[in-house]
C-alpha cells in the first residue's frame, strides 16, 4: 500500500532552465510516444468524464440546481444547503449513527483483523494454516445482497437457526432483524463475518518478512510466546497497521451503502439512517439533487482532511505516512 | 527450525498452540456455515426447512425450489442478463485498465506525474452519489446496462498495482522486441501482455466479482424492473423475511422459504466457482507492486 503514492516521487525531471525549451521537449515527448497516448486516451476519457465531470458538478452544492436550466444557469445560492443541513434535526441523529458504525469498525473489526492475522502467524501447521485462510477469505466475495440475505434467514423469527440459539439461551423473541436495539449488533457482526478474513492478507504479508532470525534470538535470551508476539511481531507490522489506519479513518463518514441500506426498514431508520443512504433518499428518491450533493460533499471533505490530519500526526509520531 | 522451537517451546506454549488450533478451526467454519446452511436448505422441503432449525444435510432431498425459480421467466431473464453483463463488462474494465497502466508505467512519459497525482487524487476524493448520477443521466445511460459498467470502469487501485506491475518487467525484453523492429503496440501484445496473464487474470476476477456483486448501481440507474440484475431480484426475493408481519404487503404471499434459499445460493455459485482460480492468484497479484516488506 505504501508505495502506492510513493511512485510520484520516481523520475525527477531534471529541470531545463527555461520554459519554452521545456514546452517543446514536452511536445517532442508527446510525439514520440503518441501510440502510448493514444492507448492511453479511452482511460483518460473516462477519468474525465467519471470522475472529474462529477466534481465539476458538484458546484450545485452552492446552487439550487434546477434540471431544465442546467448546471451552469442554475442559480447561486452560496452556503444555503450547507446551512439547512446542520441546522436539520436529522443532522444530530445521522451523524451519532455513522460515528457509531465508523467506531463499531475502526475499535472493533479493525483490532480483530489483527487479532486474526497474528493468531495465523503463529500456526505452524501449515497445511491448516492454508485451509483456514481460504475458508476466511471466501466471505469478501459474496455480495452484500447475499449476506443480508443470510442474516434475514439465519435470524428469521420463529425458524432461523441463530434466532432459535438466542431464544434457547437468552430468551431473545423480538424480530431481530427489524428491532432497532440488533440494528448495530447486526452490522458488526456481518463487518467482522464479510472482511475480517480478508483484511489479515495485507498482515500476513507484512508479517512474512519479518526476520526469523530476531525470533531465534529471542527464544535464546528466554523469550516466551507472548513476548516474541509482543516485542518482536507487533512492533514489525506498526507501519502496516498505521497506514491502514490512515486508509480506515479518510473513510470515517463512509459507511458502506449497501450494507446499511439493505438492512435498514422503516422500523429501525432511526438508529440505521446514516449519511450515505440519507444522500440516497434525500438526492434520488426525493429529487432534492442540490441539498444532497451538499451532504456528499461534506462527507467527502471531512474524509479528505481526516486521511491528510492522520497521516500528519502519523508524520509527528515518526511513522511512515502514505504520502 | 521447527526443532528450534520445539525444544524452546514452553508448556504454556504448548497450550497456546492447542488453543489457537482449535480457534482457529472455530473461527474457518464459522466463515462457511451460513452459507453451508443456507445450501443444506435449498435442497430441502419446505416442511424440513420450516420445523428442522439447524442441518447441513436434508433428511429428504428435493430440487422443487430450484425447479420453481427456473420455470420463472422473470427470474431466468434477469440471470441471463446478470452473466451478460458480467461478461462484457470485464472486458471493457480490464482492457481500459490495462490499456491505460501500461503507458503510465514507462518513467519518461510526459505529463505521467500528473496524471498519477489526478488518479490518486480521486482514491481520496470523490464528487459523490449525486454527481456522478446526474453525469450518467446527462449521457443519457439511465436504463442502459453501460450504467452498470462504464462508471466504474477503472479502479484507480487496480491501475496502479497493474502500473506497477508492468514497471518491474525487465527492460531488456521491451528493448530487443525494438530492436527486432516491434512497435509500442506490438511490444504491449508480443511480449508485455503474456508476461502479465496471471495479475490480469486476477483484476479480471475483481472487476467480474465487483459487476456480478453490484447492488448500488443498478439500484441508482436502472428504474425499468424488467432490466433488473440477479442481485435486484435476490433483494426482492428475501426482503420479506427482515420486515414483521405489519411491515409485509399482505396482498402478495412472502415467496416460500425454500426459494429464498435456492436464489441465495444461485446468486453466490458463480463467484464460488470463480474462488479457486481467483485465489490462487490474488494474493501474489494483490501484494505484486503494492507492498514490499
Amino acid at each position: 500500500m505504501t508505495t502506492v503514492v510513493e511512485v510520484e516521487r520516481e523520475a525527477p525531471d531534471a529541470q531545463p532552465p527555461q520554459a519554452p525549451a521545456r514546452r517543446r521537449r514536452f511536445f517532442n515527448g508527446v510525439v514520440r510516444y503518441r501510440w502510448l497516448f493514444f492507448l492511453m486516451l479511452p482511460g483518460l476519457l473516462y477519468f474525465a468524464l467519471f470522475r472529474f465531470w462529477p466534481m465539476y458538478g458538484a458546484q450545485i452544492a452552492f446552487k439550487n440546481y434546477i434540471p431544465f436550466l442546467g448546471i451552469e444557469d442554475s442559480e447561486w445560492v452560496g452556503l444555503a444547503h450547507f446551512q439547512e443541513f446542520f441546522t436539520n434535526p436529522d443532522f444530530p441523529r445521522l451523524l451519532t449513527n455513522t460515528l457509531i458504525v465508523a467506531a463499531l469498525s475502526l475499535f472493533i473489526a479493525f483490532p480483530l483483523t489483527i487479532v486474526l492475522a497474528v493468531l495465523l502467524n503463529e500456526l505452524r501447521l501449515n497445511i491448516l494454516k492454508r485451509t483456514v485462510q481460504t475458508l476466511v477469505y471466501i466471505p469478501h466475495f459474496l455480495s452484500w445482497t447475499v449476506v443480508v440475505s443470510l442474516t434475514a434467514l439465519l435470524f428469521a423469527i420463529g425458524d432461523g437457526p441463530i434466532w432459535t440459539l438466542f431464544n434457547g439461551l437468552l430468551g431473545t423473541d423480538s424480530n431481530m432483524m427489524a428491532d432497532p436495539d440488533w440494528f448495530r449488533p447486526l452490522i458488526l457482526m456481518q463487518m467482522v463475518w464479510k472482511d475480517t478474513g480478508w483484511g489479515t492478507i495485507i498482515f500476513l504479508a507484512a508479517l512474512a518478512g519479518v526476520d526469523q532470525e530476531q525470533y531465534q534470538a529471542a527464544i535464546i535470551d528466554g523469550a516466551g510466546r507472548w513476548q516474541r508476539v509482543w516485542h518482536i511481531t507487533l512492533p514489525s507490522i506498526r507501519p502496516t497497521i498505521v497506514v491502514m489506519l490512515i486508509l480506515q479513518t479518510g473513510q470515517i463518514l463512509n459507511t458502506g451503502f449497501e450494507q446499511i441500506y439493505l438492512m435498514s426498514n422503516s422500523l429501525n431508520r432511526h438508529v440505521a439512517d446514516v449519511f450515505d443512504t440519507y444522500v440516497y433518499f434525500t438526492g434520488i428518491e426525493q429529487g432534492a439533487y442540490s441539498y444532497s450533493t451538499t451532504v456528499g460533499l461534506f462527507k467527502a471533505l471531512v474524509g479528505l482532511v481526516l486521511i491528510f490530519g492522520t497521516n500528519w500526526l502519523a508524520k509527528r509520531f515518526n511513522q511512515q505516512g502514505i504520502f | 527450525m521447527s526443532s528450534d522451537y520445539k525444544r524452546f517451546n514452553t508448556r504454556a506454549g504448548r497450550a497456546f498452540d492447542v488453543l489457537n488450533i482449535v480457534l482457529l478451526i472455530a473461527v474457518g467454519l464459522l466463515a462457511i456455515l451460513p452459507f453451508a446452511y443456507v445450501l443444506a436448505g435449498s435442497f430441502a422441503t419446505e416442511y424440513e426447512i420450516t420445523t428442522r432449525p439447524f442441518f447441513l444435510w436434508p433428511n429428504e432431498f428435493s430440487t422443487e425450489s430450484y425447479e420453481s425459480i427456473l420455470s420463472s421467466d422473470v427470474f431466468v431473464r434477469a440471470f441471463v442478463t446478470t452473466v451478460l453483463v458480467t461478461f462484457v463488462g470485464t472486458l471493457i474494465q480490464l482492457a481500459l485498465t490495462a490499456l491505460m497502466a501500461y503507458p503510465l508505467s514507462k518513467v519518461d512519459l510526459p505529463g505521467r506525474r500528473t496524471i498519477l497525482s489526478l488518479v490518486i487524487f480521486t482514491m481520496v476524493f470523490s464528487a459523490g452519489m449525486i454527481p456522478t448520477f446526474l453525469v450518467v443521466k446527462d449521457l443519457g445511460l439511465l436504463d442502459t446496462y453501460w450504467a452498470l459498467i462504464l462508471p466504474m470502469a477503472i479502479n484507480p487501485f487496480s491501475l496502479i498495482i497493474i502500473k506497477n506491475f508492468f514497471q518491474q518487467l525487465p527492460v531488456e525484453l521491451e528493448e530487443s522486441a525494438k530492436i527486432d523492429g516491434a512497435n509500442e503496440l506490438q511490444v504491449l501484445r508480443h511480449v508485455i501482455l503474456p508476461l502479465s496473464k496471471p495479475v490480469l487474470a486476477t483484476f479480471a476476477l475483481f472487476y467480474a466479482v465487483g459487476i456480478w456483486n453490484d447492488y448500488m448501481s443498478p439500484l441508482l440507474y436502472l428504474t425499468d424492473t424488467s432490466k433488473w440484475t440477479l442481485q435486484m431480484i435476490l433483494r426482492q426475493v428475501t426482503a420479506a423475511a427482515s420486515l414483521s408481519a405489519e411491515e409485509m404487503n399482505s396482498d402478495v404471499a412472502p415467496p416460500a422459504q425454500g426459494i429464498k434459499f435456492a436464489v441465495v445460493i444461485i446468486a453466490t455459485i458463480p463467484v464460488l466457482l470463480a474462488y479457486p482460480f481467483l485465489q490462487k492468484h490474488f494474493a501474489k497479484g494483490m501484494l505484486i507492486g503494492s507492498v514490499k516488506g
